[in-house]
């Protein structure tokens, strides 16, 4: 049992990732200041907002699941397989707009019920669930479609392009949905019971949630954002693309949802840590470009900074004055016996463990 | 896990590897009669030996209860290192390849403590290990590869020794016996029951005076090691490009998966993992035969780790479900219902 | 075990204490309870009137908690009934009990640390408007819960996990009040509790019996007894010794109706020939956040017992010892020599060998088979000679008689009593001085109890120091050369072998300070 702090009140950890973004953005801007230029040009901002707008959408799906100690790890092949299908369905024709968008999104959302479905009813980690699954849509894709297919009416291709002054159309859906994630959080009670199963599967169930039920709608959320992520990247290309998933989503949603202190192990996060980390990632990728950094650095800086961050945060876990203390003074608290083991994800883990 | 044979026969164990192994090269050889020659044979083993070997050090990892996803990009850096480092000069041959052991080694430490001490679960710390690798490569040959390998530093991977009747009975055959031998060795000795006592429940292996971290890392670092010989395997086989390694750290999970080696820790067979990765070659062998687009190959990994692990599960049982609200047969109490 | 043998008394059955005319709220009878054809309750009656405080004791084993369970809807009793408000009821889920209004608040608790205390007491019934979870009706009617019983420092807003067991307690009891519960069963809600925080579950329960809800109160500290409840049920070896209104009985007649257990010739003999030598094990000042000023010395031969109640500090002193939570202050020396003991490791290599008392979670791999057991500590921290070792293995399991397949059987798969043999094997063959038994004879069955008795008389011949914990007095009094009696994680005192047990439970139960 961990004791608060007397008299400290707990820093959020939103705030950490926000405090976290403002130093970024003011670092960048100072360094590209020195270099003659204005970080937060115009174009700079277009830049780094969009680039947040698609991670965006798929990292705040990867918020749900991994709240409930789930992953999904097929984000990026439901990215490509809902560009295809929105792509192929529209195929040049502004009446087909609205067809082929919920043909994407229904298709998104029956891939996310297949992953909720296999992890709480076939008891498979969610790792596996959804690397299988993951895979299955890339041997469609790849076998299915060869290149780019399908065609996008310029109508559509507003939702790429268009920005409302400074802020893209893309941005503001994305942030739209943010606050709409939020709200699902915060003030629903399946948000509320995305936490408790998050946080202890077992305390969960005993409370009367249905914690199956809870992980597999977490999971369709997740997916049909990824399938959002799809509409806007076929919005921007014109055609559906299946290279789409070798774009790394998958990882870096997870990235940008634990450098936003949401736990790998569920149970605490926010959707708004999510954007805040996202933004990070976005502006991290703007500022190296102005810099006219090598783009490969890019990668090594963003692989530190991701374990660096969950150590500082692993940190902030160890409270200092845990476990209840009957005697102080005399030296510290002795080191726990074992560096804590991460439990395995879900309750299937568990059954893995017992099997 | 009693009662049902395709539970038992799916949920893993050498013997059930070998059985389907035995199975899938039955119908390949019934498609392509041909196949069945030494020559084609020892092709295939030399094909299976990097991913074999891969399988191995994943091993070690997921029975100390961790993961390691770095082992993909580790292949790739390690042969680009390899070409940038040799330049083609034959006499560097040697020196290189010390200095990639030591690499390899250096990668596993730092994946290792970084698990261990600064408490980052695997899943990330090997992830950002990934994204790291990934991106100090291209940083430090500007982009593509550069340089060249050398004939010597090829030979393991794609050389052998010429055995007149049946062909060149391939070096890579020789390391992955090497390779199992060492690995089934070292599960056998005090380490390997350490590192299963660790995956299985690292509280009382503390209790026991194991040094968890230490055992762990040290699993971290048998994985590097590996992959680095199958880097060597692999550059000498295939050459090198700048896809070399791309997902092959899944590919090792399933391989392990497939051996039935429980995610999480603690249960499994080095040698049973290693098999899994012969067995899973031998299915795209099997699906080249048939004729199916190798792009069909992800179908085939993505339903086997499923049904691997959803076989391994335990039944749904002990557990008793909650019933739904309300149906308690108690007198009725007023309990506060929401409002709206 | 002569199951259902004991004379009831029951004394309060048309007097109600204090004068309260009280409906009988909840009426078990002849409940009947095995695990694996072990008869744990013997056909047990209990009342509990609306608004009492109604104390449950007896000795571990005596089948309190499984009585509390079969409530709870977490057991479900093989015979007998069980009436709420004259109604019968048989809850298949504690969620049923709940929505009944059977509450309990179970020592391990059913929070979420990272919510606020609002969102668990709320969890899974949470209000809405709209669609939208009420947040505010939410802690508005947390906040007035908490106001009505005096809760004070903390708010409905604060996150569980910030909260200190006690507040957690409080937590848990809100929630129940906040289910209308009518009755709320406690299972020693005071063993992890400091004194000023007991007096905040005081002050808690007497505001709900004053409210009419019943509470049963499971607790082994006699003093908190006769300060809070008004009726006491007392079991011993699952069946019914006495139910009685708690003026009606001293400190004295409470604990002879609890113990008094026949042992005689239970406990084999020490045999001749154990003498009792140099000072093997001596601690002096020992202590850290959970124990101080501890004292400690145990001789070569000679057993020592470690009493007390839960959370005064007995485990403690076995895991600073054993290195695993170390002493911060004061000294350990071994065989004479100051030693370091800053890990299990350390522990092992002067020669210390700890039998935890949570052999599933701390004793053992179970997945891995009795020899991979046996030998693990010896692979650990002696891999060189670890095969010479083991070689011994086969021999000291047939000696201790574990039965089992064989010995690549897993472990998971033996009963109880065969587990703890494997562990207390993995530690005989370390050849350890010094061994630490915590609660050596938890949940095994009679013959394996009689087996590590053995054992114990046995290594006390070969000049072995041992330290045991258990909350079994009757084992400490029959089997030690000296009890230390902890409370509070200080050493209250110590007595001899063959001392009373009301005298330990006294010292014990600080009822003298």
């Amino acid at each position: 049992m961990r004791v608060a702090s007397p008299g400290l009140p707990r820093v959020g950890t939103t705030a950490i990732v926000y405090a976290a973004l403002v130093a970024l953005l003011v670092i960048s801007t100072a360094l590209v200041a020195a270099r003659g230029g204005s970080f937060l040009s115009q174009a700079n901002t277009v830049d780094m907002l969009t680039r947040s707008s698609l991670l965006g959408f798929v990292a705040i799906g990867q918020t749900l699941v991994i709240l409930c100690r789930s992953l999904d790890l097929s984000v990026g092949y439901v990215m490509a397989l809902s560009s295809l299908v929105a792509a192929t369905t529209m195929n040049g024709d502004p009446n087909r707009i609205v067809l082929g968008a919920g043909a994407a999104l229904g298709v998104s959302a029956l891939v996310g019920l297949v992953n909720g479905l296999v992890i709480t009813g076939l008891k498979v980690n969610a790792f596996i669930a959804t690397l299988g699954t993951g895979l299955l849509l890339k041997a469609y894709l790849d076998t299915r479609y060869k290149g780019p297919s399908g065609a996008v009416p310029e109508a559509f291709q507003l939702f790429g392009y268009m920005r409302i002054a400074i802020v893209p159309l893309s941005t503001a859906v994305m942030l739209v949905l943010a606050v709409l994630g939020w709200i699902l959080l915060q003030r629903t009670r399946v948000g509320y019971h995305m936490f408790a199963v998050g946080g202890n599967d077992e305390v969960a169930r005993l409370s009367g949630v249905r914690t199956g039920r809870t992980v597999i709608t977490a999971h369709v959320l997740c997916s049909v954002m990824a399938g959002v992520a799809g509409l806007l990247i076929a919005a921007r290309f014109g055609t559906g693309s299946a290279q789409v998933y070798s774009l790394g989503y998958d990882l870096d949603s997870i990235a940008a949802v634990v450098l936003g202190g949401t736990l790998l192990l569920g149970g605490r996060g926010s959707v708004a840590g999510t954007v805040g980390g996202v933004l990070i990632l976005a502006t991290l990728d703007t500022a190296f470009n102005v810099l006219q950094v090598d783009p490969f650095f890019k990668d090594v800086l963003r692989g530190a900074i991701i374990v660096v961050a969950v150590a500082l945060y692993a940190r902030r876990q160890i409270d200092p004055t845990s476990s209840r203390a009957r005697f102080r003074g005399g030296g510290g608290h002795g080191p726990d016996p074992v560096p804590a083991a991460p439990p395995p994800r879900t309750g299937t883990t568990k059954a893995e463990v017992t099997s | 896990m009693k009662g049902n044979p395709l539970r038992s026969v799916l949920s893993g164990g050498t013997a059930t590897a070998a059985a389907l192994l035995v199975l899938i090269f039955a119908v390949v050889f019934v498609i392509n009669p041909s196949f069945a020659e030494p020559s084609s044979m020892l092709a295939f083993v030399k094909k299976a030996a990097p991913l074999v070997i891969l399988a191995a050090g994943q091993y070690f990892v997921i029975a100390s209860g961790e993961f390691d996803l770095s082992v993909g990009s580790l292949v790739g850096a390690q042969v680009v290192i390899a070409a940038k480092l040799l330049d083609g000069e034959d006499s560097r041959t040697v020196p290189v390849l010390f200095l990639m052991l030591v690499f390899g080694l250096l990668v596993g430490v730092v994946n290792g403590l970084v698990t261990t001490l600064l408490r980052v679960p695997s899943f990330i710390t090997t992830l950002g290990m990934m994204l790291v690798l990934y991106g100090a490569i291209r940083l430090w040959t500007g982009g593509a590869p550069t340089g060249a390998l050398t004939e010597a530093f090829r030979q393991p991977g794609r050389g052998g020794i010429d055995a007149g009747a049946i062909g060149l009975v391939p070096w890579s055959l020789f390391v992955m016996l090497a390779v199992g031998a060492l690995a089934v060795l070292l599960m056998r000795s005090p380490f390997g029951r350490t590192l299963l006592a660790v995956g299985d429940n690292p509280v009382a292996a503390s209790f026991s005076g194991i040094r968890v971290a230490l055992v762990r890392t040290g699993a971290f670092v048998l994985s590097s090691l590996l992959a680095t010989v199958a880097a060597i395997l692999i550059g000498g086989y295939a050459g090198v490009t700048a896809q070399v390694g791309t997902g092959l750290e899944f590919v090792a999970i399933t391989a392990v998966v497939l051996g039935g080696v429980a995610l999480g820790g603690g249960k499994g067979f080095v040698s049973a993992a290693m098999g899994g990765a012969i067995v899973l070659e031998a299915l795209f062998t099997l699906f080249n035969q048939l004729g199916l687009p190798s792009t069909a190959r992800p179908a085939v990994q993505g339903v086997i780790i499923i049904a691997a692990v959803a076989l391994a599960a335990p039944q749904l049982s002990g557990t008793r479900r909650p019933p739904r609200r309300g149906t308690a047969t108690a007198a009725p109490v007023p309990t506060p219902e929401p409002v709206g | 075990m002569d199951g259902g043998g004991h004379p009831v008394t029951d004394l309060a059955e048309d007097a109600a204490p204090g004068g309260r005319e009280h409906e009988v709220l909840v009426r078990m009878s002849g409940i009947r309870k095995s695990f694996l054809g072990n008869e744990v309750l013997h056909g047990v009656d209990i009342e509990v009137r609306a608004g009492e405080v109604h104390a449950l004791v007896g000795e571990n084993g005596a089948g309190k908690s499984t009585l509390m369970k079969i409530l709870a809807g977490v057991y479900r009793a093989d015979a007998g009934t069980v009436e709420l408000a004259g109604e019968q009821v048989q809850f298949e889920h504690p969620l049923q009990a709940q929505a009944a209004g059977v509450s309990t608040v179970f020592q391990e608790f059913n929070l979420l640390p990272e919510r606020s205390v609002a969102e668990n007491v709320f969890l899974g019934r949470e209000p809405s408007r709209r669609g939208l979870v009420d947040g505010e009706r939410m802690v508005r009617e947390t906040a007035d819960l908490m106001e009505g019983l005096g809760v004070a420092g903390f708010t409905a807003r604060t996150r569980v996990g910030s909260l200190s067991v006690a507040q957690q307690q409080v937590v848990e009891i809100v929630k129940a009040i906040s289910q209308d519960a009518r009755i709320i069963s406690m299972d020693e809600p005071t063993a992890a509790l400091s004194d000023n925080e007991v007096e905040l579950l005081y002050r808690m329960v007497r505001e709900l019996s004053a409210r009419g809800v019943a509470i049963l109160y499971v607790s082994h500290r006699l003093k908190e007894i006769f300060d809070l409840c008004d009726r006491i049920t007392v079991l011993k070896d699952g069946a019914l010794v006495r139910t009685g209104g708690t003026s009606e009985i001293t400190t004295d007649g409470l604990v002879k109706a609890m113990v008094g257990r026949s042992f005689s010739g239970f406990f084999p003999d020490k045999p001749a020939g154990t003498v009792v030598g140099d000072v093997r094990v001596q601690i002096s000042g020992g202590g850290n956040l959970q124990l101080d000023g501890i004292d400690l010395e145990v001789r070569a031969g000679e057993i020592v017992g470690l009493a007390g109640l839960q959370g005064s500090g007995r485990t403690e002193i076995a895991h600073a010892l054993f290195g695993v939570d170390p002493f911060t202050r004061g000294e350990v020396r071994i065989d004479g020599s100051r030693v370091r003991l800053r890990s299990s490791r350390q522990a092992v290599r002067a020669g210390i060998a700890l039998v935890t008392e949570d052999r599933k979670a701390q004793g053992l791999v179970l997945r891995q088979s009795i020899m991979a057991n046996a030998r693990v500590v010896l692979d650990a921290v002696m891999p060189r000679s670890s095969s010479r070792a083991a070689r011994r293995i086969p021999g000291v399991l047939t000696s201790l008689e574990l039965s089992s397949r064989g010995l690549d059987q897993e472990v998971r798969y033996l009963s109880g009593g065969n587990q703890q043999k494997v562990v207390l094997a993995k530690w005989l063959v370390t050849d350890p001085g010094v061994i630490v038994l915590d609660e050596p004879t938890r949940g095994i069955d009679v013959g394996a109890k009689r087996a590590v008795y053995e054992l114990m008389r046995q290594l006390a011949t070969q000049g072995v120091a041992q330290l045991v914990i258990s909350s079994e007095l009757p084992e400490l009094i029959g089997m030690c050369d000296r009890i230390v009696v902890l409370h509070d994680g200080r050493v209250a005192g110590e007595l001899p072998g063959g001392s009373p047990e009301e005298e330990i439970m006294t010292m014990a139960t600080g009822s003298l300070t």
